[in-house]
């Protein structure tokens, strides 16, 4: 390896770290004009034409912002913390290509490497909330470490199951797999568990219980302030992109797409699973933490094996391509019908019971029941813990 | 060769103080850290072998889930920052690690580490199937594998052929082992049934 290599190498990763934050700061403009119009607002208006200046403003305001570090905090830690955090996030797009040649070094073990790399990431959040000897930090990172870690296996089993249809890990090889149809066609519960499980993995709205403002004030980043803050901002972006890539990359084909060439094609289909993210963002109210993990251990893990499972009885036996997505439109069609039935389940037995005691009200009215008569109040407030 | 002895010594004298560190500093918290580093460390040795793949898991599973794991228990843990107080199995603790180095520094002897002949180990870069017996540089020659690609799918492929082929009961082995420990951490949590 020569001199030219490294200064290849360097200018290349610099060239990457100038465009993620680019694409960051126009992720942040999208993010707070979708919001704004989900919630029938404008969204910034103000700076630059449709407020296109806003985040750039936001940017300033935080480098400038004074960077607090708390006396009782252990500083070393304090400080590396948000290092680790964006250090993680950006290592991964060292291999995401945009295009088959627009990619700073392609690895054959792509896929692996990423899985890998992004759980550095989790140790930073850890180290953040411990590092800031705050019992609202530690609870934070704490939350985050279960979180993630439990989330970290469907996303794996997922990948797996991709790289089991694609024959590869190297992320240029299944998106030319894909050339044909897209995975998403074939594994669509794939899909499906890779996007919500990367939302948990980003700490994205739904599932953003480990800097939940009402519950632990912010977490792991409560101390942080000013231009610190504003670096754990950044990796939340560039793993929001990330995920979206990578969706992209392993279930939509890529930057495959006619007319228009590979990189717009990447770019608009990234685009369109960033809409998405925000959507969700704007639409689901936060999960509470038990039902967080609930769903992770007995619902996306069960899933995602039974989705390598099908994608191996498929390969294995060559069976027509059809026959996975019956099998993966199943196990979706199984968990919606599950999901429902837990989600009215609740009210439903609440239902119940009212009707039965509004049974026993009246029979007691009517005179059958001999006994002495218990207040009806009493009964009444069990009803909601019976549920 | 010059970058890469350059490496190899930064990354060793980083792993050894960083060992020496999670052996020495008083906060449990800080030793989780110095641990982290030190399985990064390892990580950079495999890289520096051509084990990339090995690199990897490396990463992914010591430094990403046992780490935090482990950081997850030190958390959960009372007075962190005072660390274990020494008590009476210290000496005891100390010979068994002890001995312990001195059977890995045995082991590491008397192993026959038959390095290959230059012209092969440029061809075949193959450090961790080498030491396993796996597949030998002739047979890879032999099959026509050269080239980055083909040399890392070959090595992943004879990891997997030994790990669910000769080793599959050892492998299979230590997933009771993890399922015994799941099992046994449910038991402890769930405390003595009343009465």
């Amino acid at each position: 390896m020569g001199i030219t290599d490294l200064l290849i190498i360097l200018l290349s990763l610099a060239a990457l770290f100038a465009g993620l934050t680019v694409a960051v700061l126009g992720l942040i403009w999208l993010e707070r004009k979708v919001l704004g119009r989900l919630q029938q607002r404008l969204g910034p208006t103000r700076a630059g034409p449709m407020g296109l200046f806003q985040p750039l403003a936001d940017a300033l305001k935080l480098i400038l912002k004074e960077d607090i570090v708390p006396s009782s905090a252990e500083k070393a830690v304090f400080w590396i913390a948000p290092v680790i955090v964006v250090l993680s996030a950006f290592v991964v797009w060292v291999t995401i290509p945009a295009s088959h040649t627009l990619v700073v070094e392609n690895l054959d073990l792509g896929l692996f490497y990423i899985i890998a790399v992004s759980v550095i990431g989790i140790m930073g959040l850890v180290m953040a909330g411990w590092g800031s000897a705050n019992k609202y930090g530690t609870l934070g990172s704490l939350r985050a470490a279960a979180q993630l870690i439990s989330y970290e296996i469907p996303v794996i089993m997922v990948v797996v199951a991709v790289a089991m249809l694609a024959q590869s890990m190297d992320l240029r090889v299944i998106v030319e797999r894909q050339g044909s149809y897209p995975f998403v066609l074939l594994q669509p519960l794939g899909l499906v568990i890779f996007f919500i499980a990367g939302l948990a993995e980003v700490g994205r709205t739904p599932f953003d219980i480990y800097h939940a403002e009402s519950e632990v004030v912010g977490g792991p980043f409560v101390e942080y302030s000013g231009a610190h803050w504003s670096v754990f901002f950044l990796a939340e972006y560039i793993n929001t992109f990330a995920i979206a890539a990578l969706t992209t990359l392993l279930f939509l084909g890529g930057w495959a797409g006619p007319l228009l060439p590979p990189i717009v094609w990447f770019l608009l289909k990234t685009l369109a699973v960033v809409l998405v993210v925000f959507w969700v963002r704007g639409t689901f109210p936060r999960l509470r933490i038990d039902q967080l993990m609930a769903f992770a251990w007995k619902a996306l893990v069960p899933l995602s094996f039974y989705a390598v499972i099908s994608t191996a009885i498929y390969q294995f036996y060559g069976w027509p391509a059809w026959s996975l997505s019956l099998m993966s439109l199943a196990g979706l069609l199984a968990v919606g019908y599950l999901v429902y039935q837990r989600m009215t389940g609740p009210a439903r037995r609440v239902a119940q019971v009212r009707a039965r005691q509004q049974a026993a009200m009246q029979s007691r009215r009517s005179g059958i029941s001999g006994g002495p008569v218990a207040p009806p109040a009493a009964q009444t407030p069990s009803a909601p813990g019976q549920s | 060769m010059v970058l890469q002895d350059i490496i190899f010594w930064l990354l060793a004298a980083i792993m050894l103080a960083a060992a020496l560190g999670v052996v020495l500093v008083r906060d449990l918290f800080r030793a989780a850290l110095l641990l982290v580093t030190v399985f990064l460390a390892v990580a950079g040795f495999f890289v520096l072998l051509s084990a990339q793949f090995l690199a990897v898991v490396q990463v992914l599973v010591y430094a990403g889930a046992v780490a935090i794991l482990l950081v997850f228990a030190v958390m959960l843990t009372k007075d962190v920052a005072r660390g274990n107080q020494p008590n009476r199995l210290r000496l005891p603790a100390a010979g068994l690690a002890g001995l312990a180095l001195a059977v890995f520094i045995a082991v590491a002897v008397t192993t026959g580490w038959t390095p290959l002949p230059p012209s092969v180990q440029e061809q075949a870069a193959l450090v961790q199937t080498q030491a396993s017996g796996g597949t030998t540089p002739e047979g890879l020659e032999q099959a026509g594998i050269s080239g980055e690609v083909q040399r890392s799918q070959a090595q992943r492929a004879t990891l997997a052929d030994l790990l669910l082929g000769e080793y599959v009961v050892p492998f299979e082995a230590v997933s009771v082992l993890l399922l015994a420990a799941a099992v046994g951490s449910l038991a402890l949590l769930r405390g003595r049934p009343q009465g």
